[in-house]
């Protein structure tokens, strides 16, 4: 059914792959890879819109499983690379597909650790707690000499996927993209399934969901993992885009740029992360280019959005969010 | 055979619940037989949500137990009670805003049905659900209201709303925290004839201020006040119990 909303979620997933076809046609790769950029940072959005906007769950620790897939990249690539082993036997990889399902494997079991005992909490404590535990994860990686620390670690070759040579930006870029429309296709299909209905439900009113017998921590831990699932897949993508990974993706500024995101694109809708990611950075570059205070006038975007349009971009160009 | 006819459905037996000093439920036994309205009235202030509080296990008792459904049940929580048919509904109605009134049925009924843990099925494609909703719709009246945002409903449409939840539960046992209150004349009486005929899907637990109402439904009333059930009888023995009226019915009887 052609809605406007539809409509406008097709304009923003054509346009995400327009201007990387562009660019390569006109021969500038570096609008390649600030287009592959909005594709994960929308990913990493998405993930959180899934505990955020459909289940009211305000995560200001999504940072950790950001940099927790980051983090996998990283140490997987090294050691492959080095020959040294990594775990059983195991000396790292070079594959793709490998590295995210670790990548989500291990995001979720942390999401799981975290969400088991923030989820005893709620409203601000809530916020706290996830932000402690996305600290504690922070200051773990930056005190881990062997990873870097502080500094970081280099991904000195981009690791491959069979049969696309992922150092070409475009073919990076596709990639990113492909798992960016099945990230958005797989919150559709769970925002819409009984475990979304119970899981939004348990936004609009916690009480209720209990009085017809579903218990509200169940489902909202589930909703908790599989939010940090997808946010740990698009940091593994970053990664590898970057061919760097550093505390930075573990860091409170990360998890609050994930929050931004939503905001300006519309909290709970489906392309608001797209929106909110290309929104936020087409105006890094734009004005970062005029100016280093940038955040300053994003700030001001982001207290209009909150003053007068609340629904974010998606608000205003597909109007209020239906639900049937 | 007697015997079991007459086993109630909810039995509350010496429950007490403290605040501090404050004693809110003060050795309170009380039960719910099947087939009957048993209303149960008080003055502001005498404990009757605190006790409500307890049954539903938003609230945990000091001592005392809640037996429901032949288990007891004081451990367990709100959506386990729930989950053996203890249906309520809310004073302030209770209900999912953004959702249309279908929608908040559909939740009712995809937890009865069983597992909300299904994450791959459209519910809004889901025929039986649907179905099975929108006939919970219609017993309470509200059919043409079905895709209305639950916010956008009227005080008694929600009321009716709830009652469709709680019927979509396959409830054994009803807890309405004050229906009438806040419905015009024409709406209590409507809600007194649909609550007339519910009984003999299960049995009542009704709190309420609307003495019309208690006295037109009640098989039985008790009487809460600071925390103590006075009495406990049938209507008429209620009418003329001298404690009941100095306590609380005063000019109403």
């Amino acid at each position: 059914m052609l809605t406007r909303e539809n409509l406008v979620n097709l304009i923003l997933a054509l346009g995400l792959l327009a201007v990387p076809l562009a660019a390569n046609a006109l021969g500038q790769p570096f609008y390649i890879t600030l287009a592959t950029r909005v594709a994960i940072l929308a990913l990493a959005a998405t993930g959180l819109n899934l505990a955020l906007g459909v289940g009211g769950l305000v995560s200001f620790g999504h940072a950790a499983f950001f940099g927790i897939g980051g983090y996998v990249a990283g140490i997987v690539a090294a050691h492959n690379f080095s020959g040294d082993p990594l775990l059983f036997g195991f000396s790292g990889t070079n594959q793709m597909w490998i590295i995210w399902i670790v990548a989500v494997a291990l995001a979720g079991l942390v999401g799981l650790a975290i969400g088991v005992i923030s989820l005893r909490t709620s409203g601000v404590y809530f916020i706290m707690i996830t932000l402690a535990f996305a600290q504690m994860v922070y200051y773990f990686a930056v005190s881990w000499p062997a990873y870097g620390g502080e500094d970081g670690l280099s991904i000195l070759v981009r690791n491959q996927f069979p049969g696309v040579m992922t150092m070409v930006p475009l073919n990076y870029f596709l990639i990113c993209y492909i798992i960016l429309l099945l990230g958005i296709a797989l919150f559709a299909i769970l925002r819409a399934s009984r475990f979304g209905a119970a899981l939004q439900a348990a936004r609009q009113n916690e009480v209720r969901v209990a009085t017809v017998g579903i218990q509200p921590y169940r489902i909202r831990l589930t909703g908790f993992v599989l939010s940090a699932m997808i946010t740990g897949l698009a940091g593994a993508l970053f990664a590898d885009l970057n061919r760097f990974v550093s505390p930075s993706m573990l860091s409170w500024h990360m998890s609050g740029e994930l929050i931004v995101l939503i905001i300006l694109g519309g909290t709970g809708r489906l392309f608001g992360p797209l929106a909110g990611a290309a929104l936020y950075v087409a105006f890094e570059y734009a004005l970062g280019g005029v100016t280093e205070r940038w955040q300053f006038f994003l700030g001001l975007i982001l207290l209009l959005v909150v003053l007068f349009a609340r629904g974010g971009l998606l608000g205003v160009l597909a109007g209020k969010a239906r639900h049937g | 055979m007697d015997k079991v006819m007459v086993e109630p459905v909810l039995q509350i037996s010496n429950l007490v619940k403290n605040f501090g000093a404050l004693r809110a439920t003060d050795g309170v036994t009380l039960d719910l037989r099947p087939g009957e309205i048993h209303a149960l009235i008080g003055p502001n202030g005498a404990g009757k949500s605190t006790l409500i509080h307890q049954i539903c296990g938003t609230l945990r008792q000091d001592s005392g137990s809640i037996r429901f459904a032949g288990q007891d049940v004081g451990a367990l929580t709100v959506a386990e009670r729930a989950r053996l048919g203890l249906g309520r509904t809310f004073q302030v109605s209770s209900i999912a805003p953004e959702f249309s009134a279908l929608r908040n049925v559909m939740l009712a009924v995809q937890a009865k049905e069983g597992s909300s843990f299904r994450f791959f099925k459209p519910v809004m494609r889901d025929k039986s659900l649907i179905d099975t909703a929108m006939a919970m719709l219609e017993r309470v009246g509200l059919t043409a209201r079905a895709r209305v945002p639950a916010a956008e409903l009227s005080h008694g449409e929600r009321r009716q709303l709830e009652i469709a939840m709680a019927l979509a539960l396959r409830s054994r046992t009803f807890l309405l925290d004050e229906p009438m209150a806040g419905m015009g004349p024409e709406g209590s009486k409507s809600l007194t004839r649909f609550l007339d005929g519910l009984r003999r899907e299960a049995p009542i637990l009704l709190v309420e201020h609307d003495m019309d109402a208690v006295f037109a439904l009640a098989d039985r009333i008790s009487v809460l006040v600071y925390g103590r059930i006075i009495a406990t009888g049938p209507v008429e023995e209620i009418r003329r119990d001298p404690a009941v009226r100095t306590a609380y019915l005063g000019d109403h009887a």
